[in-house]
């Protein structure tokens, strides 16, 4: 059988092998914003102290899909690939973690050969075996994690695994060889993003003996630097270093810094932002209050650290309930709706900027173009009521009532009233519905719910193109009656279906190719209007004035771990 | 000839210098609020249910933005105009919005006004008619009243109320014929209504009771008149000025309800507004502009002093043994 691999997945193999060879090195890790000192011991020490409104649910690091904890994550599980933790683009790159080197693919890209690093060791002691990854991968499918059936589908005997998940068998997919330290993982199907999936925290490795089910506020045994010493999602969560760590690759998984982190719970967001100006706390996990912005931008500018993120806020406009199962219809939203209110809104134009395309920018895939600009353009300049207006008539839906779903916090709610506004204006009679953040985003998922219009977000789980374009939009993510139905426009359309599986399967060989065509879809889908991107947000991060070392991963965010606090 | 009951209670009444106080501002309140179609078209020729993100306007011969992107240090965040002073536009600055405060206030007002009255007097008629039906009846049907306004007492106000209001501005209300959409302003009239029917009719019940027993009570039942004829015309007469002396207390604290469920979403739905609504779009500006929330909150106060001083008079006036 041939080992050549395949073009597209020698691309990240290629990087992978430099990265790996780095990474197996004391290089230090080289950041965008300039810091390019190794690990400085004399920084090491102290207790970090992280803010949020209120803890993000289960530990389990194979279970929870919030970023509050998959941040934190970053310093305590590894998989057998990791994203580089360095700051900036780089970070995007896959490194090898718990693998010693990049994978051997073969098998026209459908067999990965991984190698297993020697000597490292779970919190508790036990040494990392092969056996472990086996079982790790198996207890994704055992503890239904939320990607299972989207990320991990692909592994060979998955099928059975989601049907009948507490009987999960990889025996197949999955193959450990104790002797050689190996571990060889089987597809289905060649699958040119496989190894960005297997450095989220849903592929982590767990020891073994891990339970078969969510293991909620019980902290599981950790590899990286951190593990869990308490767990109180009403009061705080406690992280202390690992005994049994060493740093194996720096870029994979880096030296910590601060000697615990702890992260607390329940102030209001505005008494979070109070306690780091005041030097009581370090970092506030949530964004600050619109009324804050100004304030800290400016007594408490060098604190603050301001970064794009690869994500869109948008407009689901649901295809199959009238009135936006006319595309007329729903063109008119998208010429109606002033993108630069909604920066306004969002908090002004240093933290957003007017969305077009449903790729965000330095998303592989991305091109600049709007369909719906007065004016025209490849950026958004304005809208065009008049426009809006006359498609509303054209459509026959004008006086018809529509339902605008919103989460209730400030900003989603502002939003929302503008939107209702917006609406009531070309012709509709718009009602706003805000509820809160923990239903908001199932609700509007539901078909059974009949949403007409919601605002909704989207944040990467990894940088692909196929992230937003074909999780969001491709007939397979829509399934009617369902709280995980994350089209939630409803949109299915053949032909673009068609054009999505062509680049999923020309990713794998031609990943250039596969990013024009998908920059093609992304504008073949704003033709059709089933969504209305709104803005590319910016991501606030407050830190107090005895924090350095600020660095920013593209992919996870801050990295917690690497910050100084004494 | 001697004055009636009534025109006596109106010269008590009118002889209390706090309640003709409260009075006057309640009318001034009232009367600026209606007039708020008139501030917003001639006065402020401003919308304000429409928002007006993007606008501009002209302070001080200079144009301005309505919400301000900062422009000093990182450029973060966005601010709306504070009060101008200048009744012509924005007399109180804008909301997050783009929209007159004060039109909005003014606007607001007509509502918790509106919601308040009409769900006193509707709680009122309410409450005194199962009073009255429950204390002259007795027996099985003051049983069966009595225990359901126990158990509607028995659940905490607010509670209730956030409940009722979630299923209705979630589906609207259909009760045969009558049909009353999601958003409307009878929802929580009638959801606050109810929640305070107990409150006015346990009293009530146990003045019929009282009645029920007294001589004239008796004697019209043994000359043959119908229950229905001796509870309109010897019952209600005598409890009415104790449910008179209840609606301007319950308009206080039915208007108090109103602002309480407007504030946390489950009462007057946007674009309408109501003080309630117009204190939590304030919820957001606190550092910045905090007369978005101060403006409605002092209006609330003094609403709710007005009607409870009214209504002390009010009982004074037809109850001076209560005094």
């Amino acid at each position: 059988m041939a080992r050549k691999a395949l073009p597209g997945i020698a691309l990240i193999t290629t990087s992978l092998i430099l990265a790996g060879c780095s990474g197996s090195s004391s290089t230090p890790a080289t950041s965008a914003s300039g810091s390019t000192a190794g690990f400085q011991s004399q920084h090491k020490g102290g207790t970090l102290k992280l803010l949020a409104k209120s803890a993000a649910g289960s530990l389990d690091p194979q279970v929870n899909y919030t970023l509050q904890y998959w941040q934190l994550y970053q310093a305590m599980y590894d998989g057998l690939m990791a994203f580089k933790k360095v700051d900036g683009q780089a970070s995007f790159t896959p490194v090898p973690d718990l693998a010693e080197a990049a994978p051997q693919v073969s098998d026209g890209g459908k067999t990965y050969v991984f190698k297993l690093r020697q000597g490292i060791k779970f919190s508790t002691g036990a040494a990392l075996t092969t056996d472990d990854v086996v079982a790790s991968f198996e207890r994704i499918f055992k503890v239904s994690s939320p990607t299972a059936g989207t990320f991990y589908n692909g592994i060979v005997g998955a099928d059975a695994c989601l049907t009948k998940p507490a009987t999960c068998s990889l025996a197949k997919g999955v193959v450990g060889d104790a002797t050689a330290g190996t571990v060889t993982i089987h597809l289905t199907a060649p699958d040119s993003e496989f190894l960005y999936k297997l450095a989220v925290p849903h592929a982590s490795i767990l020891p073994k003996g891990s339970p078969a089910k969510d293991a909620g506020t019980t902290p599981l045994p950790t590899t990286g630097p951190y593990m869990v010493a308490s767990y109180d999602p009403n009061r705080e969560l406690k992280m202390v270093r690992n005994p049994n760590f060493s740093e194996w690759s720096h870029d994979a998984e880096p030296q910590a810094y601060p000697d615990e982190i702890d992260e607390s719970f329940g102030l209001t967001v505005e008494a979070e932002v109070t306690a780091v100006q005041n030097g009581q706390a370090d970092w506030v996990f949530d964004p600050p209050p619109a009324d804050r912005l100004n304030e800290l931008g400016t007594t408490y500018a060098s604190q603050v650290h301001v970064n794009p993120l690869t994500a869109f806020w948008y407009l689901a406009l649901n295809t199959n309930l009238a009135p936006f199962n006319n595309e007329a219809a729903r063109q008119a939203i998208s010429w109606a709706v002033d993108r630069a209110a909604v920066v306004r809104l969002y908090g002004g134009t240093n933290l957003a900027q007017p969305a077009c395309t449903i790729l965000p920018p330095g998303l592989p895939g991305h091109v600049d173009s709007c369909a719906y600009t007065a004016g025209g353009g490849a950026t958004w300049s304005a809208p065009d009521l008049a426009k809006a207006k006359q498609l509303v008539q054209q459509s026959g839906t004008a006086g018809q009532e529509v339902g605008v779903v919103v989460q209730d916090d400030t900003v989603n709610k502002a939003m929302g009233e503008y939107l209702q506004s917006v609406l009531n204006e070309i012709g509709y009679q718009a009602t706003l519905k805000p509820l809160s953040a923990d239903i908001q985003f199932t609700y509007i998922q539901n078909t059974k719910n009949k949403v007409q219009l919601s605002l909704t977000s989207w944040y990467q789980d990894y940088p692909a193109a196929s992230d937003f374009i074909n999780v969001l939009l491709s007939c397979a993510s829509f399934h009617p009656g369902s709280d995980s139905s994350i089209n939630i426009s409803g949109f299915c359309d053949k032909g673009i279906d068609g054009q999505i599986q062509q680049a999923l399967t020309l990713a794998r060989t031609d990943p250039q190719a596969a990013d024009k065509l998908w920059g093609q879809i992304d504008q073949a889908i704003m033709a059709k209007a089933p969504v209305v991107p709104l803005i590319n947000p910016k991501l606030v991060d407050f830190t107090s004035k005895r924090v350095g070392n600020y660095q920013f991963s593209k992919q996870f965010y801050m990295l917690v771990s690497q910050l100084w606090v004494q | 000839m001697s004055a009636g009951p009534w025109r006596i209670a109106a010269g008590h009444l009118a002889r209390n210098r706090a309640a003709m106080a409260g009075v006057a501002v309640f009318v001034v309140i009232a009367l600026a609020c209606l007039a708020a179609p008139l501030y917003a078209e001639h006065v402020a020729h401003t919308d304000p249910f429409r928002s007006n993100v993007s606008g501009t306007t002209v302070v001080d011969g200079r144009t301005v933005q309505v919400l301000a992107p900062s422009s000093t240090g990182l450029g973060l965040g966005v601010t709306p105009i504070g009060p101008t002073w200048d009744p012509g536009h924005y007399f109180l600055g804008a909301d997050n919005q783009g929209r007159d405060v004060l039109a909005r206030l003014l606007y607001g007002g007509r509502n918790s006004l509106f919601i308040g009255l009409i769900s006193a007097l509707l709680c009122c008629l309410i409450a005194t008619a199962v009073g009255v039906l429950a204390g002259y009846a007795g027996g099985p049907v003051d049983a069966l009243l009595s225990r359901t306004l126990d158990v509607v007492w028995s659940i905490p106000v607010y509670l209730l109320a956030i409940c009722l209001s979630v299923i209705l501005l979630t589906s609207g209300l259909r009760l045969g014929p009558i049909t009353i959409s999601a958003g409307s302003l009878w929802v929580p009239i009638l959801i606050i209504a109810v929640v305070y029917v107990p409150y006015v009719a346990r009293p009530v019940r146990g003045q019929v009771v009282a009645l029920r027993n007294r001589d004239y009570i008796q004697a019209a039942i043994g000359t043959g008149a119908s229950d229905v004829r001796v509870m309109r015309r010897d019952v209600l007469p005598n409890i009415l000025p104790t449910a008179i002396v209840f609606v301007p207390i319950m308009m206080a604290l039915d208007m108090l309800t109103e602002s309480a469920l407007s504030f946390l979403s489950v009462g007057v739905q946007p674009p309408d507004a109501s003080w309630g609504t117009i204190i939590n779009d304030g919820l957001g500006l606190l550092y910045t502009r905090p007369a978005v929330t101060i403006a409605p909150g002092l209006c609330i106060a003094a609403t709710a002093v007005a009607l409870n001083v009214l209504g002390d008079g009010v009982r004074d006036a037809l109850d001076p043994g209560a005094r």
